[in-house]
């Protein structure tokens, strides 16, 4: 290696090509965002099919001595679910006019919605008469539930880092709110992902 | 490959700006350029090529005699499970998604990187400890169910390799699905203004097309590898007939994801020979449409005829009929790529140098292991050849012959665009030769094997296949050492090859126009586009026609 520069003018030049380039285009990452989505929503749609097959290939379903399964809480639950969905719409709102305030209010708000559902999942897991190896039905229904309460705390937790880094002053307004917007698209997601499940396992 | 790249130190006068240039220590950090990160990926996957390919030395010694007289049968079965899992995991897929595109499709585009670098840097940075801990598992009672690891058998065998082998899968899965949402959206966003979609090099439609199957197919896997691994680990039976679970649906969990996976491994080679054969015969591709959307065609059909692999698992009768139809029509795609290149080569100035003869090559054995999958996908034909040797000839015919021949013409045909220099062509030819022959010396036989019966993954056989084994186990030697001569050419030429100027082969894709090596954002000032990526012949006439007059 002939002309070798100093460590130093290295360590600038990364940086600054660093500092460069991400910020010269237009922004892809809601594009990149729903692409992963699509992906993730492939996972889900592959443990929907599995779950349709050992339906279908089972001669009695849920299997004989299945308890029945409760509807109250996860109705309510589903309830809950839903209209955080509209609650997190108010906050997108409210940030594209520039106003923090309402946006920590209703991020605050669907934080708050989405450990409620945590909880009451976590209240009927103990409460349910079936455990995760009781028969093919209860160990899917454990997975795909638990699958998705997975995807709810990863939500929980990126509106509370949305929230977090509100507290900053100037870090998200009119135009700038990436992380805001991601986790309104992501906590969509989420609920739609509910819906087909409760549909699928609880009411099919 | 492995160490520097680098150039002696430029410094334009223009402006008196330092052009950097990359160090070997670059390769080691948590580098977001693009450039970094495909040579890393290149690299790291070579190495898992290596130690893949001392396994299958390994598997063809024992194979040498009908005992199982070198290893024991449990080894055995590990030690193929272990080749099978890193050639296409840790080598095809990286080397041929990781590598090529990371390196070639901004600078196809004219982009200064990927859409997300850092996440790029983040899906490459998944594999090495990964790979390691994969080899770890052979040290811990490696997991012994073949690459496609169907249960009951793989709940059985080394419940820790098992463990570590669904793990490792579930990470490669997520490097590669990052990887494909970056393809994605860079082919789709990041293109100069002035290039339209039909104006991209057809790599790039490759490309398009093979990171739709990473974003749609890989998932799939992930969720059949939960599901295995809860049965594995914590006793459920979603797949163990035991307990009241089904394994089909795992196999066709895992086939919805694999099948797409093949053309993982070799849309982006089909891109990589379209990109070759135009600049080494000195003419326009023929066909560009047809090539183009063929790979679109192949990445949808390529997802409806999983069930294929799986005539023999009680697939009803009408079924196995569908996916027979669907698994025969991809072959129309594939056909029309093949006579465009062909027909691309018919009349051209060609020119037999490393990058060409690795294409002919490539084209010559995929053809033959793209017959032989026709064959395969005849519903009685493959009843009759199921799990033998030659469903392993037919699968290193498009893996070996298609994937691997696919990479080293890339890395012949851009080896002067990365290093600045050229690679030594003699040596080049030779590496083909010894490659070519020990390849096909090594595989050609195994349909013989196959149709006479003998059965794939084990260990012993019957005496009277012992001829054949022992041919195919010393050309299977000769094909280990033809590695050697490119290794040793490669690197000696990464520092030592005569300088290559920055377009040694006159190409018009966006990649040639600017210095070689690309410096660090690729264009100093962003190009725009005068021709199309093809237009070879017509500089030559003009010339032809001045010196006439
Ligand atoms: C030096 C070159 C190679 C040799 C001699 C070789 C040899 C073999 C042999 C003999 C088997 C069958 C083992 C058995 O069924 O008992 C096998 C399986 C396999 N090989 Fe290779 N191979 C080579 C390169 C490759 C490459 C480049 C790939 C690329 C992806 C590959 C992918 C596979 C796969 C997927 C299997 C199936 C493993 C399984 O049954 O689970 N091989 N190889
Ligand atoms: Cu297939």
């Amino acid at each position: 290696m002939q002309g070798s520069i100093s460590d130093k003018t290295q360590i600038n030049i990364e940086t600054d090509t660093h500092g460069s380039h991400h910020e010269a285009h237009p922004d892809f990452r809601i594009f990149g965002l729903i692409v992963f989505l699509v992906a993730e929503g492939m996972i889900f749609l592959g443990l929907f099919i599995a779950y349709l097959a050992f339906r279908s290939m089972a001669p009695e379903w849920p299997p004989a001595g299945t308890p029945k399964l409760e509807l109250m809480l996860p109705g309510i639950n589903t309830v809950i679910l839903l209209s955080s969905s509209l609650v997190i719409h108010q906050a997108d709102t409210a940030i594209k006019k520039n106003d923090v305030k309402g946006l920590q209010l209703w991020f605050g708000l669907t934080a708050l919605m989405g450990i409620i559902f945590l909880g009451g999942q976590l209240y009927e897991y103990s409460h349910l008469e079936f455990g995760l190896r009781t028969n093919l039905f209860a160990s899917t229904f454990y997975v795909l539930t638990g699958f998705h309460g997975l995807h709810v705390t990863v939500g929980v937790l990126l509106i509370l880092s949305v929230l977090w880094r509100s507290m900053k002053p100037e870090h998200y307004g009119t135009q700038n709110h990436f992380g805001v917007e991601a986790a309104e698209i992501y906590w969509h997601f989420v609920d739609v992902i509910w819906v087909l499940l409760f549909i699928l396992l609880y009411l099919l | 490959m492995t160490a520097e790249l680098t150039i002696p130190t430029q410094t334009s006068s223009k402006d008196d700006v330092v052009v950097h240039h990359r160090t070997w220590k670059d390769y080691f950090t948590f580098s977001s350029d693009h450039k970094v990160i495909g040579i890393q990926y290149f690299v790291t996957g070579f190495i898992f090529y290596i130690i893949g390919g001392l396994l299958a030395e390994a598997i063809r010694t024992e194979l040498a005699t009908p005992d199982a007289d070198l290893v024991d049968p449990s080894t055995y079965n590990s030690m193929f499970t272990m080749h099978g899992t890193i050639m296409i995991f840790l080598w095809i897929v990286p080397a041929g998604t990781g590598a090529f595109a990371n390196y070639l499709l901004p600078l196809m585009i004219g982009a200064r990187d990927m859409a997300f670098p850092k996440l790029n840097a983040v899906a490459f940075w998944i594999i090495p400890p990964t790979g390691l801990m994969l080899m770890a598992s052979f040290f811990l009672g490696p997991a012994q169910s073949g690459w496609t690891s169907y249960p009951p058998l793989s709940l059985l065998t080394g419940k820790v390799g098992e463990g570590i082998w669904i793990m490792s899968l579930l990470l490669l899965g997520t490097s590669s699905i990052l990887g494909g949402i970056n393809f994605f959206t860079t082919i789709l966003k990041m293109r100069i203004p002035s290039m339209s979609m039909m104006q991209m090099p057809l790599f790039c439609w490759a490309m398009l097309a093979t990171s739709l199957l990473m974003i749609i197919s890989t998932p799939v896997l992930a969720g059949a590898l939960i599901l295995l691994s809860f049965d594995l680990i914590a006793g459920t039976a979603f797949f163990n007939p035991a307990g009241g679970g089904e394994p089909v649906v795992y196999q066709h969990m895992f086939w919805f994801y694999s099948h797409p996976a093949v053309y993982i491994m070799v849309l982006p080679f089909f891109g990589v020979i379209s990109e070759v054969i135009p600049v080494h015969c000195r003419k326009p591709i023929f066909g560009y449409g047809a090539i183009a959307y063929s790979s679109m065609v192949i990445s949808f059909l390529g997802l409806i005829v999983w069930a294929h692999h799986m005539f023999t698992s009680g697939t009803p009768p009408w079924l196995r009929m569908f996916f027979m139809i669907t698994t025969m029509v991809i072959a129309v795609p594939t056909g029309i790529k093949i006579f465009g290149w062909l027909a691309t080569m018919w009349g051209g100035k060609i020119t037999l140098n490393s990058p060409m003869l690795f294409a002919m090559g490539f084209i010559s054995t995929f053809v033959i292991g793209g017959i032989t999958g026709v064959m395969l996908a005849a519903v009685p034909f493959d009843i009759h050849v199921h799990d033998t040797y030659f469903v392993v000839a037919h699968l290193h015919y498009v893996l070996f012959g298609g994937s691997v021949f696919g990479i080293y013409t890339g890395i012949y045909h851009w080896f002067p665009k990365v290093t600045g220099r050229h690679i030594n062509d003699t040596w080049g030819k030779i590496h083909f030769a010894l490659t070519y022959i020990g390849f096909n010396v090594t595989f050609l036989p195994m349909h013989v094997l196959g149709l006479q019966g003998m059965p794939r993954r084990i260990a012993m056989y019957a005496p009277e296949f012992q001829g054949l084994n022992q041919i195919i186990t010393y050309a299977s030697y000769v094909l280990a050492i033809s590695t050697v001569p490119f290794l040793v050419n490669a690197i000696y030429c990464a520092y030592k090859g005569e300088p290559a100027g920055n377009n040694p082969w006159n190409a018009l894709t966006l990649d040639w126009q600017t210095t070689s090596p690309p410096e660090i954002e690729n264009f100093e000032v962003l190009p725009v586009l005068t021709t199309g990526p093809y237009d070879y012949g017509e500089e030559e006439e003009e010339e032809k026609e001045l010196t006439a007059v």
